[in-house]
């Protein structure tokens, strides 16, 4: 890892405005490091050439002195995310080769201030999968390894790939997205601070669409006011995208720092699951200590409906893919298989194009909205939502700010070790963070330490809605206490 | 309103008399520039896959936005249906494959629909009305068209019409023969193009309609209903009921039953055809659409919609047997399409509106529907066809005469009076003249002179007489007046 890569988005943007270093030497540092890590599987595509013509033109606006607010910062964008003039799969056979002629309203807003772009990393595919294992391209290898030993590990999914990307110091920011965990579990699986938006912060127009209700984008950073940064430029208004809020985009950069005093955080009695290993009832336990510390009222809270929310999640979630997939269909674009007639082209196109789990949520979301099972399940699952809805509103309305809880059951695994026989072994990795897609919330997961293999572990703050500032204040109090998580390169 | 019984509705059959049960679900192309959920165009007739935007051929991430301008057209419609205007209202995904839907899920509304029960009063041929329920309308996506015959293994897709705002409007089974049904549709597309809310081209498409059949004896439950599905003109949806009225009478007394199916209409053979079997019935797995939120306005809105409202056909009708006195039969004709109300309107204006009502529907009417033409393509304007009325209600030209001057303005055209004046059309009204040539005639004529002071109908002939060799110019009230007084009659 070369200095210029180890640098914090933050530091790297002041030292370009200070013209320490260019904006093509901060890209090259970054395609280097990338070319040598190529064994991780972080990215599906580089693109060195746009990487160094971007750093070019970004260089050309400093010096005139009209730079952005992510000026020649390299970013990888996670392949849910399209990219005009540049392959978008979400690492799925059935997208091959696909290359949209337009850019994702978040991407386009960070090429409008100025970022470069150094690749499109790997995910589960189309973002269904908690270890990134779905994804077409191959696992992605964390760039972390249990003490003394070299088991491959999961950066965890479904952003895997922008999560390892960031914490093997591949880029200085990615985006991911988050539809029940996918930005979460893999920041804390790889030591990362990554955050999930309110639902509607942040445009979805131009972004492979998994469950439409539920997802959203996000950045990956290695620190807090980096979180905020990235942030700042992907959210906003987007007259494209019907759900998403058209309110102003706070300066969530100032909010770092901010002090917590008096505010009152939230503990959930709900998740304190039986037997959760006592690393993880630690670090959340630390954490709150830390936050005491810092001048915040701890308070315990109840979430009643919390044990509802896995199930319901695996009904909603899957009935939208089934239907948002139903586009890949080899008529227009992507893959086609040949068939004697179209209902067999179809067939043939989609047992191709599709893996196992996406196929297996499309079956479960094409049962669940079935004539005479629509009630049963659908309906039912939403009514859960209502509910799961109100315990945090109940809770907010009480007084509380925030709501800390661990991110994940568990440390990384390794790759192959869970769902191989029973899916659900893998879904129960979202148990912390569905709730909170479901009730559509902001949350963040932040770096807390390492466990006794020297894996790291999260720690996730639930914020009111669009008060994702608050989530930053808080997080930046646990990142100050924790102290940063940098794997050592074996690769 | 409804006051007519069934009984002269009534299909004979082998085994008595059947009473047929219609409803309809009509798509109506909403009048708009752009499509339902993008920005692209609604423009008919360009080649093919050029009004596609991206959304339109659901690339990957495309969101749909709703246009505000169909919303208010769907109200609007709403409005002149008299119906339940529902201020919140759902899109849902209806999910089915098929190469021209490119998204794989049509966005229509199934629960909530934006508009709810309302009604359409049909005037019917034999003089009276029946009012047809109205279920309710709801907004959705037209898909694109699969083309067939462009290639010997391959099909083409045109992905022009997806995604073009239909409204579907649903009839209550309220419709008893293959005429009302064609008389509804009728008035159901008079309001649409008094409204503007749809052009209600039934050749380009713009219109069209879905027909549930079933039969019963009177009096009993309702049979099982057939679909003919898309039926594309007025005749054709009368064609295809009396059809498969006749069809499901026969299967039913031959012993059979009636097996729910879509069907379709073969205009060449005048007989529908199932489409689809049992076993292909689609579950669409309708589900709330989460790329939309649910369609909210106030009802102020809705109000201001309504305050600017046309007049529509069935109050303009009123308006024009009460405050024009024509016949209802009349002004059924004259307002059952907007452009002919308004020609009418003009014509009418400051003039004896009964001699305008006829002369548009007779002269005019007759002469168009002779050479095929739309009102809007007449060669005679409103304003000439008012001047043509003055001349004949001045006593500058006799009924007849204007005849020819009508025909002289429809193939030539100009100022109705400067013709009259310039071909000397004006009628002779110089009572001496008149007299004149009465004096001749009867001197010439003393048998029927003696015929005429027997039998005053006999001065018809006298009547002739002298409109002939006046050349058609002598006033025919002149004429008679003289020849009474002359005659001693």
């Amino acid at each position: 890892m070369s200095e210029l890569t180890s640098l914090t988005l933050a530091d790297a943007r002041d030292g370009l405005r200070q013209k320490d270093f260019s904006a093509v030497e901060l890209a090259d540092a970054h395609l280097l490091a990338m070319e040598k890590a190529r064994a991780l599987n972080a990215y599906v595509l580089e693109t060195p050439e746009r990487a160094l013509a971007m750093a070019k033109a970004a260089d050309a606006r400093i010096a005139l002195g009209k730079a952005g607010p992510l000026e020649g910062i390299p970013l990888a964008v996670k392949d849910l995310f399209c990219t005009e003039a540049v392959r978008t799969t979400a690492c799925s056979h059935i997208l091959d080769n696909f290359v949209p002629t337009y850019d994702s309203t978040v991407t386009s807003q960070l090429w409008r201030d100025g970022a470069v772009l150094l690749g499109k990393t790997n995910n589960d595919e189309f973002a269904m999968g908690s270890s990134n294992e779905t994804s077409y391209f191959g696992p992605v290898t964390s760039p972390w390894r249990r003490k003394g030993a070299n088991t491959r590990l999961t950066p965890g999914g479904s952003s895997g790939g922008s999560a390892a990307a960031v914490a093997a110091h591949l880029c200085l920011g990615a985006t991911g997205t988050d539809t029940g965990g996918s930005i979460r579990q893999p920041a804390a699986f790889t030591g990362t601070v990554g955050i999930k938006p309110t639902y509607g912060r942040v445009s979805r127009w131009g972004i492979v669409a998994f469950a439409s209700s539920l997802d959203q984008a996000g950045p990956f950073t290695r620190t807090v006011r980096d979180a905020a940064i990235l942030l700042r430029s992907m959210a906003g208004h987007d007259d494209k995208d019907t759900t998403c809020a058209d309110l102003p985009v706070p300066d969530y950069e100032a909010a770092v720092g901010r002090s917590v005093k008096g505010l009152r955080i939230g503990v959930p009695k709900e998740y304190r699951l039986d037997g959760m290993p006592a690393e993880i009832e630690k670090i959340w336990e630390q954490g709150r200590a830390w936050l005491k510390a810092a001048g915040a009222e701890l308070v315990e809270v109840s979430l009643p409906h919390t044990k509802y929310a896995l199930p319901a999640y695996y009904i909603v979630a899957p009935a939208e893919a089934s239907s948002n997939l139903a586009r890949y269909d080899g008529v227009r674009y992507g893959l086609r298989e040949t068939g004697s007639d179209i209902r067999e082209m179809y067939e043939k196109t989609r047992a191709a194009g599709f893996g196992a789990e996406v196929r297996r949520r499309i079956m479960i979301g094409t049962y669940v909205l079935s004539a005479g099972y629509y009630d049963a399940y659908y309906l039912r699952a939403q009514k859960v939502r209502t509910l799961i809805k109100r315990d945090f509103e109940q809770v907010f309305d009480a007084g509380v700010h925030a709501i800390l809880t661990p991110a994940t059951p568990s440390a990384a695994f390794g790759l192959g070790e869970k769902g191989g026989a029973d899916p659900v072994e893998m879904y129960l990795n979202d148990i912390f963070t569905v709730t909170v897609n479901m009730a559509g919330l902001p949350g963040i997961a932040v770096p807390a330490g390492l466990d006794g293999q020297g894996l790291p572990l999260g720690l996730q703050l639930i914020g009111r809605p669009f008060d994702e500032e608050t989530l930053f204040a808080t997080a930046e109090v646990i990142e100050q206490s924790a102290g940063r998580f940098t794997p050592k390169p074996w690769w | 309103m409804n006051a007519k019984g069934p009984s002269d509705k009534l299909i004979r059959g082998l085994t008595g008399d059947w009473e047929v049960v219609i409803g309809m679900e009509v798509h109506a192309q909403v009048a708009s520039n752009a499509k339902l959920f993008s920005g692209a165009s609604t423009e008919f007739g360009a080649a093919p896959n050029s009004h596609v935007s991206l959304v339109d051929a659901a690339m990957p991430g495309m969101l749909p936005v709703i246009n505000e301008e169909c919303v208010r057209q769907a109200i609007r419609t709403g409005l002149g249906l008299k119906a339940q205007i529902n201020l919140r209202s759902v899109f849902d995904r209806k999910n089915y494959f098929y190469p021209d839907l490119p998204q794989g899920y049509q966005i229509s509304q199934y629960k909530a629909p934006v508009v709810g029960e309302g009604e359409v009063v049909v005037d019917l041929d034999g003089g009276g009305s029946v009012t047809i329920g109205i279920e309710r309308l709801h907004l959705e996506q037209d898909a694109g068209k699969s083309l067939h015959d462009r290639h010997p293994t391959m099909s083409y897709v045109d992905l022009n019409r997806s995604g073009v705002a239909l409204m579907e409007i649903v009839s209550k089974p309220d419709l008893r023969s293959a005429e009302e049904a064609k008389a509804f549709i009728t008035k159901l597309r008079s309001i649409l193009r008094y409204l503007g809310t749809c052009d209600g081209d039934m050749e380009k498409g713009s219109l069209r309609a879905d027909v549930n059949v079933s039969v019963r004896k009177p009096g009993e439950p309702l049979g099982t209903r057939c679909e003919i599905k898309n039926v594309n003109s007025i005749r054709f949806i009368g064609a295809a009921i009396e059809h498969e009225a006749r069809r499901q009478i026969e299967i039913i007394e031959d012993g059979g039953i009636i097996e729910q199916e879509t069907r379709l209409f073969d205009p060449g053979r005048g007989e529908t055809r199932p489409m689809r079997s049992k076993e292909e019935a689609h579950d669409y797995r309708y589900f709330p659409d989460p790329d939309l939120l649910p369609l909210e306005f106030d009802q102020a809105y809705v109000d201001a919609l309504a305050a600017h409202l046309p007049e529509l056909p069935d109050a303009r009708k009123a308006r024009f047997v009460g405050g024009f006195g024509l016949s209802a039969y009349d002004a059924g004709v004259l307002v059952a399409e907007r452009e002919t109300a308004d020609y009418f309107e003009a014509v009418a204006k400051g003039r004896d509106a009964k001699a305008a009502a006829n002369w548009v529907i007779n002269e005019l009417f007759g002469r168009l529907n002779k050479e095929a033409k739309d009102i809007k393509a007449s060669p005679v304007t409103a304003q000439q066809l008012g001047g043509l009325l003055d001349l004949i209600a001045d006593g500058t030209i006799s009924g007849k005469i204007a005849k020819d001057l009508f025909e002289i303005l429809w193939t030539e055209g100009g100022d109705p009076r400067a013709i009259v004046t310039a071909r000397g059309m004006a009628q002779v009204t110089d009572l001496g003249a008149i007299e004149k040539l009465v004096d001749e005639i009867a001197a010439q004529n003393p048998d029927k002179v003696a015929q005429a002071r027997t039998n005053p109908k006999a001065i018809g002939w006298f009547v002739g007489q002298i409109m002939k060799s006046s050349g058609g110019k002598a006033s025919p009230q002149a004429v008679n007046d003289i020849l009474k007084s002359k005659l001693g009659l």
